[in-house]
């Protein structure tokens, strides 16, 4: 099954507009953040214009029509990852999502299964996304947990091969990335979760690159949490998402406190409303909510399978492309296999901002610099690299583009 | 192309042969300046003798707008005096916070006044300055010192 992108980009509006002087845009930064289509744009501008009032309050119509928008968008995320909706907390992103996680288990108190000391560890990867590798390093400086994590090899990869060392029976928490955000490298979970869950430790998922990108099911990937954001699936900036197993998030003391997220309270106490409320003090971001759920049902729509067999295909064409520009460095898997589509690379020695600077001036935006993974650029010996990353809306002739718009940087710093 | 108006020729000259690149071990003040949103780097040694910089040397990694503009930098304010540099210091970040409207004052910028351009693109004018916040920073360190 496969779907037509010169169709695909009719629904996204941004794609009518030319930039730098007429040039048609060519967009390889959805990595960073992907574009909108139109039913999102009038899903969001639809529950302002037709619903809004505050979700879970209020006697009125507004205010069921508002709260049935923004639990049926819940109900939507829940059908997308198979999981059920009262595991699914909406955040601000999967920033917040990450971080919930982790100061919630730093509010645990002694006796609970989250609570940890130093005789503890944490594991991450070196590969991560500073929001899945700071939340964890800053819970072990309170706590007094020890910090240890998987190196990264010279094929990009995961170095598992210590794995029985770096989680063991100390492990509370692993905390990995599904998809590297400047590798592409797609993490081989089974094996992790196995270990993980054999010492009794908790696998946290960074799903931000995976779950726009391919179909992700929380029960087959047995983790015990996931988050993404809703920015990165053609959805609104302003929401993300949690999801947990239940009796993990039931276990799991809160981490925001305030309105809508209790039972009862008095002056001195407070006891909390169940799961999600219990993680959504506050009045929620419920349009970007709302728009989320109709980015997930335009997604489901194409397909999930065609979206990575379309990203898939796209990759093995960008890599045979690229790896043919003479003084190219990919940084990430130079094959094809358990790999997303996002191209990070340096080329001879211009600088990432210079290329970036010169690609845009052909109409291709492409991120540079570290990617907020700057440990992961140390390891790679890189100061930065330009980042082409690649979704449901692009195609061979942007990746065409691209290639000729780096040959062009060549040229023209090679003029000096 | 508009770009050129970016990348003049006297910046990539100055990117391609950085001048005073390599650290002294001579120095009142030495700051390390990072730009967080692209790991350019910057360590600057400055050495003031008598309110007289006599020496400016540097060393870093990073895009050809910011290693050029330290390096324009160096040439521009070696035997100046700190108000001489001051003065030579603000001109540099008026012309960058000018949005294009500004050609730069050739008197006080001489070659400097190629950075122009970078004003017209926001996202570089960080770049630019990496090396003059990092005088600055080693300025008032090195007065402090003299105290």
């Amino acid at each position: 099954m496969s779907f037509s992108v010169a169709n695909v980009r009719k629904d996204f509006p941004i794609f009518e507009r030319t930039i730098r002087d007429g040039k048609r845009l060519v967009y390889l930064d959805s990595g960073a953040t992907a574009q909108k289509p139109w039913a999102v744009i009038n899903a969001e501008s639809d529950f302002y214009s037709k619903h809004n009032a505050a979700v879970h309050r209020g006697a009125h119509q507004l205010a069921e029509e508002a709260t049935d928008a923004y639990e049926g968008a819940r109900a939507i995320v829940a059908e997308f990852i198979g999981a059920n909706e009262n595991e699914i907390i909406f955040t601000k992103n999967a920033t917040e999502s990450l971080n919930l996680v982790a100061y919630a288990m730093g509010n645990a108190d002694k006796g609970n299964r989250f609570a940890l000391n130093s005789d503890d560890s944490i594991v991450v990867t070196e590969m991560e996304h500073h929001a899945n590798l700071i939340p964890w390093q800053q819970l072990a400086k309170r706590t007094g947990a020890a910090l240890s994590w998987f190196k990264v090899t010279e094929g990009s990869r995961l170095d598992l091969s210590n794995i029985n060392q770096v989680i063991t029976s100390n492990t509370k928490v692993v905390a990995v990335t599904h998809q590297s955000n400047v590798l592409g490298t797609i993490n081989p979970l089974e094996a992790i979760v196995a270990r993980a869950h054999e010492v009794g430790a908790v696998v946290v998922l960074d799903a931000c690159q995976s779950v726009p990108h391919m179909k992700v099911d929380v029960t087959e990937l047995g983790v015990d949490f996931l988050a993404f954001s809703g920015h990165k699936a053609v959805g609104p900036t302003g929401v993300g998402v949690l999801w947990g197993k239940p009796e993990l998030l039931d276990a799991l003391p809160p981490f925001l406190t305030g309105g809508s997220m209790v039972s009862s309270v008095t002056m001195t106490d407070a006891t909390w409303a169940d799961v999600p409320q219990k993680f959504e003090a506050g009045v929620p971001n419920m349009a970007q909510a709302v728009g989320l759920g109709a980015a997930l049902n335009y997604l489901s729509t194409i397909g999930m399978d065609a979206i990575r067999e379309h990203e898939i295909s796209l990759t093995e064409y960008a890599l045979e492309k690229m790896l043919a520009i003479p003084g190219i460095r990919i940084i990430g898997p130079q094959n094809n296999v358990s790999r997303g589509a996002t191209i990070a690379f340096t080329i001879e020695d211009i600088h990432p901002h210079d290329v970036g600077q010169f690609v845009d001036s052909q109409g291709v935006a492409v991120r540079t610099g570290h990617h907020c993974a700057w440990p992961l650029a140390k390891c790679m010996n890189v100061p930065a690299t330009t980042r082409a990353s690649f979704y449901l809306y692009n195609d061979e002739q942007d990746v065409d583009a691209l290639v000729e718009a780096v040959v062009g940087a060549q040229k023209y710093f090679g003029r000096f | 192309m508009q770009l050129d108006s970016l990348y003049q020729e006297v910046i990539l000259d100055h990117y391609k042969h950085p001048q005073h690149k390599g650290l002294s071990p001579i120095f009142t003040a030495q700051v390390h300046h990072v730009n967080t949103s692209c790991g350019d780097e910057i360590t600057l040694n400055l050495n003031i003798e008598n309110n007289v910089i006599t020496s400016l040397t540097w060393d870093g990694q990073g895009c050809s707008i910011s290693q050029a503009s330290v390096s324009m930098l160096s040439d521009l304010l070696i035997e100046k005096s700190l108000e001489e540099a001051d003065v030579i210091a603000k001109s540099f970040s008026q012309l960058m916070a000018s949005k294009g409207t500004s050609d730069g004052d050739p008197e006080i910028l001489e070659d400097a006044v190629a950075f122009a351009g970078v004003s017209k693109f926001p996202g570089r004018v960080k770049c630019a300055l990496l090396g003059w916040m990092a005088f600055k920073d080693a300025a008032i360190q090195s007065q402090g010192e003299s105290k």
